[in-house]
Formats: structure tokens, C-alpha cells, sequence
């Protein structure tokens, strides 16, 4: 994949995820870790988004429930979830999300801007969507879905 | 040499090789700002230190070189290479200089008038003095006679070449000739020319222009070359980061190791077990070598008091002496470095306030040079730090007049306060009584700070502060904050840890024990000991259970009250009573835990389903989005390799409520001691006989016990006796049910009284505890004081007078001539000729133990609990022959109480009085006979006492 990258300059890789059959996408060099679902620590107080907390590898890594962070609807316990592992200002967080895909290497062509439609809260979280053949997928900027999490804190 | 100016040229040969390379850029570059602050700031670091260390001479060239540097600094002057080279020379001189201190420990003898001149000059704008002298190294660089220093050079100039020229050609200058010879030996010099004269030395570098850089290359490999044989150090300077790295490392290490340990444990007997063993031992070694590089003698923070000291007496005119003890107690850095400042902040306020001027302490009969005293030692993992002065303690008049004055407490308020709780008052903003504001203290910001430092590291300070004796400051503080133990607890299914240093204990509550919570409005309570402890549960501050299983219990009970109060129960009821029955259902037995913490001075109980290990662990800080969780102080991995929140005993201690802030904290340490004052323990023995009730005497009225065996017991004239160390001592049943079995044993206590003693026969002796004693129940039966509870139970106390008097009626007489024989005689009724006793003494236990003991003797006792009702008396006019009253007694002491019974209209003032008290220190006895006691009785001294009373009496009569 990285080749790949590099070969064509006008694209970039992206982990693919789906969360409530949406898909997603993570820029694929910060992404550190992918992981079953985990058992977590919970964290009583923190805002409803901080599902808790769990030692990766001796690290103590935040984990965030992505579903709340976009003001979805709760998985069903019956679905397992999986974790993309992502650094943010030297802290680690695990996004919990429900699936992890293959990772493309997408077009810059197939690049457009966040569509004034778009629901606020997932504007704030895309920093664009691409068109992929058979659906869109949603460019998730990981900073700003851990960097507002504090403002919206009870 | 002192360690201070050890560390000073350490430093400065540091900065000064770094400026060595930096110079030479200078040369290129005169007019850089970055680096010219850097040589100003080296400048202005030397002038400061050296006016700290009096190294006049080092000060004074680096002030003037400092001066010229701050004006090039500012864009003032321009940077020629003239001036270039006047610094070359300031940072020779101070090279030189330093190097001397480092070699003697003293400076050299000499004077750097010429090199001052020349600076001074500089500083003036005459760029030319500079130019003129080194003119020729000025032109340096570049070509020997550059355009412009020829240019600059005037005739002023002139003069000053020739004058120092003069100088320089006059061999009769001592200080010249002296600073030639330094130079010449200084081994910097010897690069740059032949060791000549100086404006020789200048001449040539005029006429030769040999360019400064290679000099000073030179130079620089020199001084580098030279170091090591001056100072070969057994130490290394390694950057703290480094260190405090390996920690952390060494940390994660030993996390991984208990993860490890673990593992294996639950697995048994593996092929890891040995190999993982000598892993455990290496990391443990590991731990403690990385701790040992952190550790540092707590000297270290306290080598600058006795100077600050020095000059804070010179200052104030005090004469203070400044005694240090156990200074090499380590520590950790990181906590070394927290209470430093705090430390010497209060050594100070010691000397400022606490100690007193000569002439205040001779009238105050001290001695002329007052004593601040500073001690460490290690106790249970934690380090106690004790800062005493014999000074005028605090002066609590003043204190109350700033707490009035900034509106911290009422006047009535106060009036309530215990001097303790007034003290207290110190520890809050803006309260400083130092009249003035001196340099030293006095600004009003300090004890809060200092205790907010101290709290902040897990620390606590205690107060304890006597007018006119001094104050004493106790500081207790973790060992180390990298590695904490910490007991790990249950809620609601979700463990947390809570650091161990502020676990005071563990209580268990099941529904069938003694222990219970109590409500009050819904607010659970817990007594401990008699003492109230608010209560916080866990999963409910946390916010992971609505209410707890208790919780719902006991609103429960509250609105079944109300409901049966209005006959109108609701559904509201249904659903709670529902909830209560799945609670019992799930949880039949549900066992709930007290952690009893201690946040400063106050105590609270924290609620939590389980109670686990206590784990090591090492506090990682929580992600950044957690920092505003003010109940976490952090998290870790545990040993199963589970994250694991750390609670913040200070949060929850917030979270409980406003009884949690400081002040309270104070009220509530307070109280406890008002407390631990007017319930007064007594050390008791407690016995068996006959029935279950335990019976309780007083340890101290007890001289041994004994294990008498029934073949020892002898019959004299129809007394049991036994012989005891060469004498025959009477032995008494405790009462008819003491069968002595043959051949059986049988504990008796035995009371010694000078050639006198006793024993008496008893059943099992159960256990001595300390314990305060309200005699709750009178009884008529002889031999009983009547019944208290101690230790949960009914007990009986004991009154060992009867027994000491079925014995020998003698027992009290002491075969002494006292008066009181004939009052023994005399029928009960006749209490005319009975001398009336008034006892005061707040004690129950000692009231009933006395009058029994004084009725024997004949007295007619009337006893009080506190001073004032006697008062009362005393204005109605009830009379007595002799009052005794004990010294330490809440409200109104001993002391107090004698000064009013004394005072000149008082009725009583012809009525003798003895003071009894625990406390017979000679100073003790000197206060009381000063404040009007007519004697002074240890309490426990019966002879002494009634001796006493038979003289003074006698005496009066």
C-alpha cells in the first residue's frame, strides 16, 4: 500500500471503517493499531463519549466510543465492536467503532468538500468525502473527534 | 571549602567553557544579541553569587563588566572590537580569578583597578579607552590598524595609554605588580603572549595584532586539559530528564513484573518460576539503585538556613542559634525540591517572629540566644520534619485581631475557639502578625502557601504553639511519589485504588455486626470510637449507582415513618420497597466496607462493596481529556494488567460537602482534640468474677499480677495470706464466688503501698485497655463504684478502697499522726467535725475514686465536675475547709480556676487549696503555688494526698 502511495502522488491510503453502515475513513499513517474489542476500564464522571480506558501494551489508552461521539444510537450488545488505535498529542486513543475494512488508496479526484448538508456534528468530525464506486466514504478528522470531546462534556 | 562556592565554580567553569566557543563567534559577529545577553546574564549570574559568597573582587569585575555589557545589550553602545577585546579580558580576569578560588578557596590577593578602569570607561561611551588600550588586539579580527580604531583614537585616548602605561612602568605599584605576577601565572595568559607586563602584553598585541581567536581556542583546550587534574570527580552531572526517564522505565518495569508475578502465581509450579524469580530480584535491585539516584540527604535543602539565619539575627538583632539534626535523611528529589522553599520560609518566620529580641528574652527569664531547631528522621515510610523554636510562640491576641479584621470568624465565633483553633488561623491568606513588614517575613503570603505545598505532595503540617515556650511545626511528607501503595476497592462492580498513606483503617459493615451506618436526614454517619465520621459511598459520588443498597434501605425506613406518620403511602414507596427487595434478594448478606481516610486534619469514611490487596503502584497522569475528573489523581496498570482509576482522597473529601475545607478540617482536628482533652483515657485493667460482667480497675492503682497457686495460701489469725517477697501480704476474694480449687491457681491483683500490700483474688484476668470511663450506673454494692461501658460492654469499676480497707484500716493512715483518726472513729452523722472537701475534677473516674478514699479518711466530700459550678459555690457562699482541684480540665484549667478562687474579693480566698494532676513537673508545681495552690499532688500519690490535706488543715488551724 505504501508503494502504492508513493507511486501515484495524487492519492492517499485510508483505513476504511463502518460505523450504523456508514463508512468511514482514517488516514492510514495514524493509524497505530487496530484491536478486537477489549474489555475496558470505565471511567465514572468523564463525558458519555469516554467508554473508558485499557492498557495497550503497558500504555494506558483512552478509549472513545465513536457511536456517541456522533450522537448514534448505541450498538447492540450482540455485535462485537473492534478499535482503531490512533496517537493524539502524544496520547493514545482507541476509537471504538463497529467494523475495520481494507485499506484503499483513494484518488484526489474523487475528493470533494463536506456537503453544506451535512449534519453539523458530523461536519465538524469530516474534513471531506470521497466517492467510492459503490457508496461514499466520510474522511474522519481524528482531531477534531477527540479535541471537542471536552466541550461537550456534561 | 563550603559546598556552595564548590557548586559556584563548578557552574561557572561549566558556562565559561561554553562561552569559549561562542567567543569566537563574537569576533565575527560583535553586535549578536543572543549572544552578548548570554555573557551579560553569566556576568550578572557571577556579581550575584559572589555578593551571596563575599567574593568582593570576583563581584566587582563582573558588575563593571556587567555594566558595559548592559549597554551594548540595549543597543547603548556599539560593539567595536576594541570592545570585543575589553570582554576578553573581564572573562580572562574572572577565569582567573575563579580558578584561584578553586585552587586556595580564597581569592587572590591583587586588584583589577586597571581592568575596572578601562570597563568604566567603556561604560561611559569613551569606546576609545577600550580601542586605545587593546587597540590592537581590537583591530584583531581584521587588519591590525583598522580604519576606525585609528579613527577613534583621540587624545583622550592618548592619555589614557600613557597613563596606563605609566602605571604599568611603575614597579612600585604593589597591586600592579601583584595583578603582573597573577596574570602571568594564570595559565590562560601563557597562550596569548610571554608573560611580561601587562602594557607590554598590550603593546605587543598592538604592534603584533596576533588575533585573539586562536588564543582563546587555546586557552579553552587548556582549561579543559587542566580541569580534570584539579577536580577529579567521583561524580557525574547527569541531566534530570535522563533520570527521571529511567524512572518512569523502571517503573513500567516493575508494573510488568507484578504482571508477570502474577500470571505465574496462578499458574503454579512452571519452568518461568526460577527464571522469573531472579527477574523479580534484579528489578527490585534495579528499582531501589534508580530510587537511590533520586534520593538526596535532606541536607541539601537546608544548607543555605544557617546562613540565612546568620543574617536574618544580624538583621533583627536576635541572637539565634540554629540546631540541625539528621540531615542526611533522603528522600526523593522531586519531594526535596517541593519543600524546600516551604522549609525555609517557616526557619524564617521562626527567627522573625518566633524568636524574641535579647532583651525580651532575659525579661522573659530565657536564655539571651534563642534556639531554632530543625530535626528529620524516617517513620513508616514517611519523613517527619520538625522545625521547634523557644520563642514567644504565637501571639494569639494578634492573630485574633487579624482573623476580626479580615472578616474570617466573629467575634463570638471566637470566644468559642480553642487556643489551638485560633492558631489554626495562621494557615490562611493574607494572616500575617509580624508587626512590620520586614524584608524577612511578614508579607502576609506564607503559611497558606507552605501548607498548600505540603498538602499538594501528601503531606500534612501540625501546629502546636505555647505562649512564651515557642512553637513547634511537624511536617510529615511521603518518602517518594513515583511509586505509591495503594489499597484497591470495589463498587458497583468497578475497582478503584486509593492511595494507602491516606487509609487510616477498614471498617466492615454486615447487617448482623456491631457496626452500623447511622443517618441523619439521609445523610449517612458512621461512629467510630465515639467519634462521628461523615460517610461518602462511592458508587454514589461516582455516580455508578443512583443510590446504594443502604441508601435505598434507609430511605426506605425514612418514608415508611412519614407514610405511617400521614397514613398515606404512595407508589413511590412500592417502587422503592420493590428495589429494596431485589437488593436483598441479590445481595442477602450484602457486606459493605468503611475506608476510613484522612485528608489533613479530617477524617471521613469512604462506602465501597469490597475491600481487595493493596498493590503497588506507580501514578501515571490521566489523559488530558480526564484532568478536570477532580475525584482521579491519576490511573495505572495493575498486576492482572487491568487499568485502574486512582482516587483522590482530597477530591472526595470535596465532594462531601463544605465540612471539607480547610477550616473545617482544622475544627474538626479540633475537635478531636478538645475531645481527646475532656474524655481523658485511663489505662484499665479488666477482670473476671464469678458472673460475666467484667469488672475494670484502674492499671495504675495496680502494682503486679500475680498467679497464686492454692498450696501457697496460708491462714493467719483468720486472714488469707500468702507469702510475697519476704513478707506476708493479705489476700482477699474478690467476693464469696472465688473458689480457690486445690492444686488450682488463681490470678490476684496486687496492690503495693510503700511496706504495704495486698492482694485481691480473682476470677480470669481479661485484658488492659485504654479506655474513658463515665460511670453511668451507681451502685450501692460495696466494693463497686459503679458500672461504665468500656470496650462495648457493661463493666463494673471497681472501688479498691473497700478492699484496701477490709484488709487494714490502717491502709490510708500511714501510721502518720493525722487528724483524721479520731474522724474515723466518730459515727457517719457527725459531719460537723468533718472536715468539708470540695474536690473539682472533671474526671468521673477520679471523682469516684477519691471520695470514697477521702470518706474513709474521715472527709466530708463534695465533689464537682467543672470550676465553674464551683464559683457558683463559692458567690452563694457554701463554705469548705479545703478544696482540691485537678489541673488539666477543659474550659477553665486548674490554674485559672485557683486565680479566681484567690482573687481579693473572693470568699474562698482563706480556703486552702491542692491541685492534684497527673502532670507534677517541678515547673507545674512552681506555676501552681504561684497562681494561689497551697500544694501540689500527684493523682495518684493517696498518702501524699492525704498528707497533704492533714497539714494544710493542720496548718490552717
Amino acid at each position: 500500500m505504501q508503494n502504492e502511495a508513493t507511486e501515484s502522488t495524487s492519492s492517499k491510503d485510508f483505513l476504511t471503517i463502518t460505523i450504523a453502515d456508514q463508512t468511514f475513513g482514517i488516514p492510514v499513517l495514524q493509524v497505530q493499531d487496530v484491536l478486537r474489542e477489549q474489555a475496558v476500564t470505565r471511567i465514572p464522571l468523564a463525558a458519555p463519549e469516554v467508554a473508558g480506558s485499557l492498557n495497550l501494551r503497558g500504555r494506558i489508552v483512552t478509549a472513545i466510543d465513536v457511536r456517541r461521539r456522533l450522537g448514534l444510537p448505541d450498538r447492540n450488545d450482540d455485535i462485537s465492536s473492534m478499535s482503531v488505535v490512533v496517537e493524539h498529542k502524544n496520547e493514545l486513543f482507541s476509537l471504538i467503532i463497529d467494523h475495520v475494512g481494507d485499506v484503499l488508496s483513494l484518488e484526489d479526484a474523487d475528493f470533494e468538500k463536506n456537503p453544506g448538508t451535512l449534519e453539523q456534528a458530523w461536519r465538524d468530525i469530516s474534513s471531506g468525502i470521497y466517492q467510492l464506486e459503490s457508496n461514499l466514504l466520510v474522511v474522519m478528522d481524528v482531531s477534531a473527534l477527540l479535541e471537542n470531546i471536552n466541550h461537550i462534556k456534561k | 571549602m563550603d559546598d556552595l562556592i564548590l557548586d559556584f565554580i563548578t557552574e561557572t567553569n561549566e558556562s565559561l567553557e561554553e562561552l569559549d566557543l561562542d567567543l569566537v563567534n563574537l569576533e565575527k559577529n560583535p553586535n549578536d544579541k543572543d549572544l552578548l545577553g548570554k555573557i551579560f546574564r553569566l556576568m550578572h549570574t557571577i556579581k550575584g553569587t559572589c555578593g551571596f559568597l563575599s567574593l568582593p573582587r570576583l563581584e566587582k569585575v563582573a558588575h563593571h563588566a556587567e555594566n558595559v555589557l548592559g549597554r551594548f545589550r540595549d543597543g547603548d553602545l556599539e560593539v567595536t572590537a576594541g570592545y570585543v577585546t575589553l570582554i576578553f579580558e573581564s572573562i580572562d580576569q574572572i577565569k582567573y580569578i575563579v580558578g584561584e578560588i578553586e585552587e586556595t578557596g580564597n581569592e587572590p590577593e591583587g586588584s583589577d583597578a586597571e581592568l575596572i578602569a578601562k570597563l568604566d570607561a567603556a561604560y561611559e561611551g569613551k569606546d576609545v579607552s577600550g580601542d586605545a588600550n587593546a587597540v590592537g588586539e581590537s583591530s584583531s579580527g581584521s587588519s591590525p590598524k583598522s580604519t576606525t580604531s585609528q579613527k577613534k583614537e583621540g587624545d583622550e585616548e592618548k592619555d589614557i595609554i600613557v597613563n596606563i602605561q605609566e602605571k604599568s612602568l611603575a614597579p612600585g605599584d604593589a597591586t600592579m605588580e601583584e595583578l603582573e605576577a597573577a596574570f602571568a601565572s594564570t595559565p590562560g595568559m601563557d597562550g596569548i603572549v610571554n608573560p611580561a607586563d601587562i602594557a607590554k602584553d598590550e603593546k605587543e598585541e598592538v604592534l603584533e595584532a596576533p588575533p585573539p581567536p586562536p588564543p582563546k581556542k587555546k586557552k579553552g583546550k587548556k582549561d579543559k586539559d587542566a580541569k580534570p587534574k584539579k577536580t577529579p570527580t567521583k561524580t557525574l552531572r547527569v541531566a534530570v530528564d535522563v533520570l527521571e526517564d529511567l524512572m518512569t522505565m523502571v517503573s513500567e518495569l516493575v508494573l510488568t513484573r507484578n504482571q508477570l508475578l502474577q500470571i505465574v502465581r496462578t499458574q503454579g509450579d512452571t519452568e518461568f518460576t526460577t527464571p522469573l524469580q531472579r527477574l523479580n530480584h534484579v528489578v527490585s535491585e534495579l528499582q531501589e539503585g534508580v530510587m537511590a539516584t533520586r534520593m538526596q540527604p535532606i541536607g541539601n535543602a537546608w544548607s543555605k538556613l544557617p546562613r540565612i539565619i546568620r543574617d536574618l539575627s544580624l538583621e533583627l538583632d536576635k541572637k539565634i542559634d540554629l540546631v540541625m539534626t539528621g540531615q542526611d535523611t533522603e528522600l526523593d528529589r522531586q519531594v526535596l525540591e517541593l519543600i524546600q522553599d516551604p522549609l525555609t520560609h517557616m526557619v524564617r518566620n521562626s527567627g522573625d517572629h518566633g524568636i524574641e529580641i535579647p532583651a525580651d528574652r532575659i525579661a522573659a527569664d530565657k536564655s539571651e540566644t534563642g534556639t531554632i531547631s530543625l530535626d528529620a528522621f524516617h517513620e513508616g515510610g514517611h519523613i517527619i520534619i520538625r522545625i521547634s523554636d523557644d520563642g514567644k510562640g504565637l501571639p494569639e491576641d494578634k492573630i485574633k485581631a487579624k482573623i476580626l479584621e479580615n472578616g474570617l470568624a466573629t467575634e463570638d465565633e471566637l470566644e468559642e475557639m480553642s487556643s489551638q483553633q485560633i492558631q489554626q488561623f495562621i494557615f490562611h491568606a493574607g494572616l500575617s502578625t509580624a508587626e512590620k513588614v520586614t524584608a524577612v517575613s511578614g508579607r502576609g503570603v506564607g503559611m497558606d502557601v507552605v501548607r498548600t505545598n505540603i498538602e499538594k505532595i501528601g503531606g500534612s503540617i501540625e501546629l502546636k504553639s505555647t505562649q512564651g515556650k515557642g512553637s513547634t511545626f511537624t511536617i510529615k511528607i511521603p518518602l517518594t511519589l513515583a511509586i505509591v501503595s495503594a489499597l484497591i476497592v470495589e463498587s458497583e462492580k468497578e475497582r478503584f485504588a486509593i492511595p494507602q498513606l491516606s487509609v487510616r483503617e477498614l471498617v466492615m459493615i454486615s447487617d448482623h455486626g456491631e457496626n452500623q451506618i447511622e443517618y441523619i436526614k439521609g445523610a449517612p454517619l458512621f461512629r467510630l470510637r465515639d467519634r462521628l465520621l461523615p460517610l461518602v459511598s462511592l458508587g454514589s459520588i461516582l455516580g455508578l449507582s443512583e443510590k446504594n443498597a443502604f441508601d435505598q434501605v434507609h430511605e426506605l425506613t425514612r418514608k415508611q415513618e412519614n407514610s405511617e406518620a400521614e397514613q398515606d403511602p404512595n407508589d413511590e414507596d412500592k417502587t422503592l420497597e420493590k428495589n429494596l427487595e431485589t437488593n436483598k434478594k441479590a445481595t442477602p448478606h450484602k457486606n459493605l466496607y468503611i475506608v476510613i481516610a484522612q485528608v489533613g486534619g479530617y477524617d471521613f469514611g469512604i462506602i465501597v462493596d469490597r475491600v481487595f490487596d493493596t498493590e503497588e503502584i506507580v501514578v501515571k497522569p490521566v489523559a488530558q481529556m480526564l484532568k478536570d475528573l477532580t475525584l482521579f489523581s491519576g490511573n495505572t496498570i495493575l498486576g492482572d494488567g487491568s487499568v485502574i482509576m486512582i482516587l483522590d482522597p482530597n477530591g472526595i473529601a470535596n465532594a462531601t460537602g463544605n465540612i471539607a475545607t480547610s477550616d473545617d478540617a482544622d475544627t474538626q482536628q479540633q475537635k478531636e482534640s478538645l475531645k481527646a482533652d475532656s474524655e481523658r483515657k485511663t489505662s484499665l485493667l479488666l477482670f473476671k468474677v464469678g458472673d460475666n460482667t467484667p469488672k475494670a480497675v484502674p492499671l495504675s492503682l495496680v502494682a503486679r499480677l500475680e498467679n497464686i497457686k492454692s498450696e501457697d495460701i496460708e491462714y493467719s489469725s483468720g486472714q488469707m495470706t500468702v507469702q510475697y517477697r519476704g513478707t506476708l501480704m493479705p489476700l482477699v476474694p474478690f467476693d464469696s464466688s472465688i473458689q480457690i480449687e486445690e492444686g488450682g491457681e488463681k490470678p490476684v491483683l496486687v496492690f503495693a503501698d510503700n511496706d504495704n500490700s495486698m492482694g485481691i483474688v480473682v476470677d480470669e484476668i481479661i485484658d488492659i485497655i485504654e479506655e474513658h470511663i463515665d460511670i453511668q450506673l451507681n451502685t450501692s454494692q460495696g466494693g463497686l463504684l459503679g458500672s461504665a461501658i468500656i470496650d462495648g460492654h457493661a463493666t463494673d469499676v471497681v472501688d479498691i478502697a473497700y478492699f484496701l480497707k477490709s484488709v487494714d484500716s490502717t491502709w490510708f493512715d500511714d501510721g502518720s499522726d493525722t487528724p483524721f483518726n479520731s474522724g474515723d472513729d466518730d459515727d457517719d452523722d457527725d459531719t460537723d467535725f468533718k472536715k468539708r472537701v470540695l474536690i473539682v475534677d472533671d474526671s468521673p473516674f477520679f471523682r469516684n475514686m477519691l471520695t470514697p478514699l477521702l470518706s474513709t479518711a474521715g472527709y466530708n466530700v463534695t465533689t464537682l465536675e467543672k470550676p465553674a459550678d464551683a464559683l457558683k459555690m463559692c458567690d452563694d457562699g457554701v463554705e469548705f475547709d479545703i478544696i482540691i482541684s485537678d489541673i488539666e480540665m477543659p474550659d477553665m484549667d486548674g490554674f485559672e480556676f485557683a486565680q479566681h478562687v484567690k482573687q481579693a474579693d473572693s470568699k474562698w480566698i482563706n480556703t486552702p487549696l491542692v491541685a492534684l494532676s497527673s502532670h507534677a513537673t517541678p515547673e507545674d508545681i512552681e506555676r501552681g503555688l504561684k497562681v494561689g495552690f497551697n500544694d501540689y499532688v500527684a493523682k495518684f500519690d493517696r498518702d501524699t494526698l492525704l498528707d497533704t490535706l492533714a497539714r494544710t488543715l493542720a496548718a490552717i488551724d
